[in-house]
């Protein structure tokens, strides 16, 4: 008969229940915090909570919205899709072989700290005013990123997993889908959040420099104009997107790591 | 020179060369992209020349000053939630996704705040730089060893000599990276609002030449500020490695 | 279920191998040449200093490294380039895929091998209760403790019924009790499985209790210089650490050992001043 020599221990799987209960009163901190800050500062500089949940409701209802939405929309998901692809075969190619990857992260790690609004006017003349130049900046902005932590997950995959892999005589592709994919996904995931929001980022400041349509076309024309109200409306209506995919993305990476040792 | 090392400036020198090569073999239109013997040569005319100096230290003063207000405004902060973890909790959400908001849309908003001048600038570098350091505290002093604490406790320290003694040597590697997030964050707040709505600074001028098709300045200009930011960047991440590796840490 | 009297159950003859150069490090010698017969059912430990090569033996022996000279045989067929059917090994650090539950880790090999649910299913329940890991099923090695990922590890290389049971110091980072009780747990597995058992140990109180023989290897280039027979009865246990008999093993395997501890001690840099104390 075995003998039952230790009790497993204890891992928190979820957060005390008055997380959401918390969180909920830092919002309302936050929104009362920003009402005082009108007061003090007045309407004209800085619009009223209400008020700007009103411009913002106008504004997603007036008939031009939807296209620009929708201008912003297509030019991101592009974008999106050569950084977080883009990234993850550059970054899963140079994390396979030891030399490449010691060769490119210093690269890439130069390549990311040069701050890419310098780059702005290059890509201008590059790509022109319009559609790909948004998609540009979009991707330039998430691709580094992604590739460094697709890069990291591979290299970091423990050598005693492969190890015990081949033990147990699997095939390279066995290897390949059993092992090393759910090895390396965490961190994947964790670099996909991160190229998510900076690509988002990069999109909307292509669409400030370089369109006559979209989200970021109408917040560079509320800047010009002064119109605060439309400012803060539309910085609310990108904050609540970006929380609401940030949260979701979060979601998705504790449940890869909730299972993990760390 | 490792032989890591060797490749990459064979990479680097390959792609420079290339270019010189393909501009002037009339491959790339000059109105897009001019030779890097062209850039360096604009380079340096415009430093000898004195014409940008006064834009150039205006741009660096203001960095430095949001730099510095962000380090220590980040710090505070970073320090407060680690001393209130409801707080820091109810606040994940909000930081993850702080970076998805070009903070310096609200620029028009900080000139009514602070006036037509210099300092709506530094707000937007602060803004921008503040959250990243404020995260790096955090961890720093999370990743404390609490067998430290425990130290200080059987040396018998007082809170302020353990706080200055043990725990901040402990998390000098994570402020540090702090710092070097900080000096990075504020070059593209004060220089993005350059860009976008001011009168003076390297970011105004870079926009400037490039409305005036002036090539030869804007690529000058650009190569000056990407070389200074570049080079103190990779400064301080190879400063950064050097600290961590000798503490043991990745 | 012993291969009985048909020569060794596996073997190794004038096998050596030799790290090849990377950049600026020469290649090392790292072991051998090395000839060793495993009997069939036998339990074989091997001790030796740190750094000497009882790794690389356990490697070659398995398929997992390639060898510079010589050969290895397992059941009379060679050893090369992939690990045998027939061969569990057990790691030195916890091979258990954090990604899975404690069920689906000890399936793991057997699905791969595309076996039948049914009889997956029969013997992942048995190996797991076998190991007391049943009431953990569905919990996620993360929430286990360390012995207990190393006794998932090795119920994992149970469900695989291997014929040579591989395990590389498996009770390495566990505290001295744990590790006699899992001592206990293993020589349970040998008698009930019918196994040959090698185990690569630095301890070598664990070597003489648990061993029919222990084989002694010198400092880098590892060399086997002696084995030692301990003649125990099948049926022992860790209660035997109050027998004579076991303070002479582990003295003989200490004589033996001290000086080429040494000798790995000094070739790792600690200096020969240092130790003009100890001796």
């Amino acid at each position: 008969m075995a003998v039952t020599l230790d009790k497993p221990t204890r891992v928190h799987r979820r957060l005390p229940r008055s997380v959401g209960f918390d969180r909920l009163l830092l919002l309302l901190a936050m929104l009362f915090l920003w009402q005082v800050l009108t007061w003090i500062a007045g309407p004209e500089v800085i619009t009223s909570p209400p008020a700007t949940a009103r411009k913002l409701a106008a504004i997603i209802n007036a008939p031009d919205f939807l296209g620009h939405a929708y201008e912003t929309g297509r030019a991101f998901a592009a974008a999106l899709i050569i950084s977080l692809l883009g990234g993850l075969v550059v970054g899963l190619a140079l994390g396979s072989r030891r030399l490449a990857g010691e060769v490119a992260e210093p690269l890439l790690v130069a390549l990311y700290s040069i701050p890419k609004i310098t780059l702005y006017p290059v890509i201008l003349l590059l790509f022109g005013l319009g559609v790909s130049a948004k998609i540009a900046f979009g991707a330039i902005h998430g691709i580094i990123p992604v590739a460094l932590f697709a890069m990291n997950a591979v290299r970091n995959i423990r050598s005693v997993h492969l190890r015990a892999a081949r033990a147990m005589r699997l095939t390279p592709l066995q290897i390949a889908i059993h092992v090393l994919v759910p090895a390396t996904l965490p961190e994947i995931v964790a670099g996909f959040r991160l190229g998510f929001a900076l690509t988002l980022l990069g999109t909307l400041i292509g669409e400030m420099f370089a369109s006559q349509r979209g989200i970021g076309y109408m917040l560079v024309q509320a800047m010009e104009t002064n119109d605060t109200g439309t400012i803060m409306a539309l910085a609310l209506l990108l904050v609540t997107i970006a929380t609401a995919a940030s949260w979701v993305l979060l979601r998705l990476d504790r449940g890869l790591h909730g299972n993990e040792q760390h | 020179m490792s032989r890591a090392g060797f490749i990459r400036l064979l990479i680097v020198a390959v792609a420079i060369v290339g270019l010189e090569v393909a501009c002037h073999a009339g491959l790339i239109d000059p109105i897009t992209i001019i030779p890097p013997s062209a850039m360096a040569a604009g380079a340096w005319k415009l430093l000898i020349s004195g014409r940008y100096t006064e834009d150039i230290l205006l741009t660096l003063g203001s960095v430095a000053l949001a730099a510095a207000l962000a380090v220590a405004g980040g710090f505070g902060l970073g320090y407060g939630l680690f001393r209130l973890p409801r707080l820091r909790r109810a606040l994940d959400p909000l930081l993850a996704s702080y970076y998805a908001v070009p903070t310096f849309i609200f620029y028009p908003l900080f000139i009514v705040l602070f006036g037509l001048n210099r300092l709506p600038l530094v707000a937007i570098g602060f803004v921008f730089a503040v959250v990243a350091m404020a995260i790096n505290t955090l961890t720093g002093f999370e990743r404390v060893p609490p067998v430290l604490r425990r130290t200080a406790r059987a040396l018998r320290l007082s809170e302020p000599a353990a706080l200055v003694q043990i725990t901040m040597p402990a998390c000098a590697p994570y402020l540090f990276t702090g710092v070097k997030l900080v000096i990075a964050y504020s070059f593209i707040g004060v220089i993005a609002g350059e860009f976008v709505l001011s009168g003076s600074g390297i970011g105004h001028e870079i926009a400037f030449a490039y409305n005036n098709f002036d090539n030869p300045t804007m690529y000058g200009l650009m190569l000056l500020l990407i070389g200074f930011v570049s080079g103190l960047n990779m400064l301080l991440f190879a400063w950064e490695r050097r600290f961590y590796r000798r503490r043991g840490l990745t | 279920m012993s291969v009985a009297a048909k020569g060794p159950h596996a073997s190794l003859r004038g096998v050596t191998r030799v790290y090849p150069a990377v950049e600026d490090h020469p290649p090392v010698h790292a072991l051998g040449p090395v000839d060793l017969d495993l009997r069939p059912g036998e339990f074989f430990s091997v001790v030796g200093p740190s750094g000497c090569g009882k790794s690389t033996l356990l490697d070659v022996l398995a398929g997992l490294a390639p060898v510079s000279a010589g050969s290895v045989a397992f059941e009379g067929r060679a050893v090369a380039g992939e690990v045998p059917e027939g061969i569990g090994v057990v790691f030195q650090e916890d091979a258990s895929f954090p990604w899975l539950t404690v069920w689906d880790n000890a399936a793991f090999a057997l699905r791969r091998a595309a076996v039948s649910e049914s009889v997956v299913s029969e013997r992942v329940d048995h190996a797991l209760s076998f190991m007391g890991l049943a009431g953990f099923a569905s919990a996620y090695p993360a929430q286990l403790s360390g012995g207990m990922r190393q006794r998932l590890c090795i119920a994992r290389t149970l469900v695989t019924r291997p014929r040579l049971l591989l395990l590389d110091e498996p009770f390495g980072a566990l505290d001295q009790q744990t590790r006699l009780l899992m001592g206990d747990e293993l020589l349970r597995i040998w008698r009930e499985t019918g196994a040959t058992v090698l185990l690569i140990t630095h301890a070598l109180d664990e070597a003489a209790m648990l061993s029919d023989r222990v084989g002694v290897m010198s400092a880098r280039p590892g060399l086997l210089i002696e084995i030692v027979e301990t003649r125990w009865p099948r049926d022992r246990d860790s209660t035997i650490v109050s027998r004579p008999e076991f303070g002479e093993v582990t003295g003989r395997l200490w004589a033996r050992l001290r000086g080429e501890s040494l000798k790995a001690l000094e070739l790792t840099g600690v200096g020969r001043g240092g130790m003009e104390i100890v001796r």
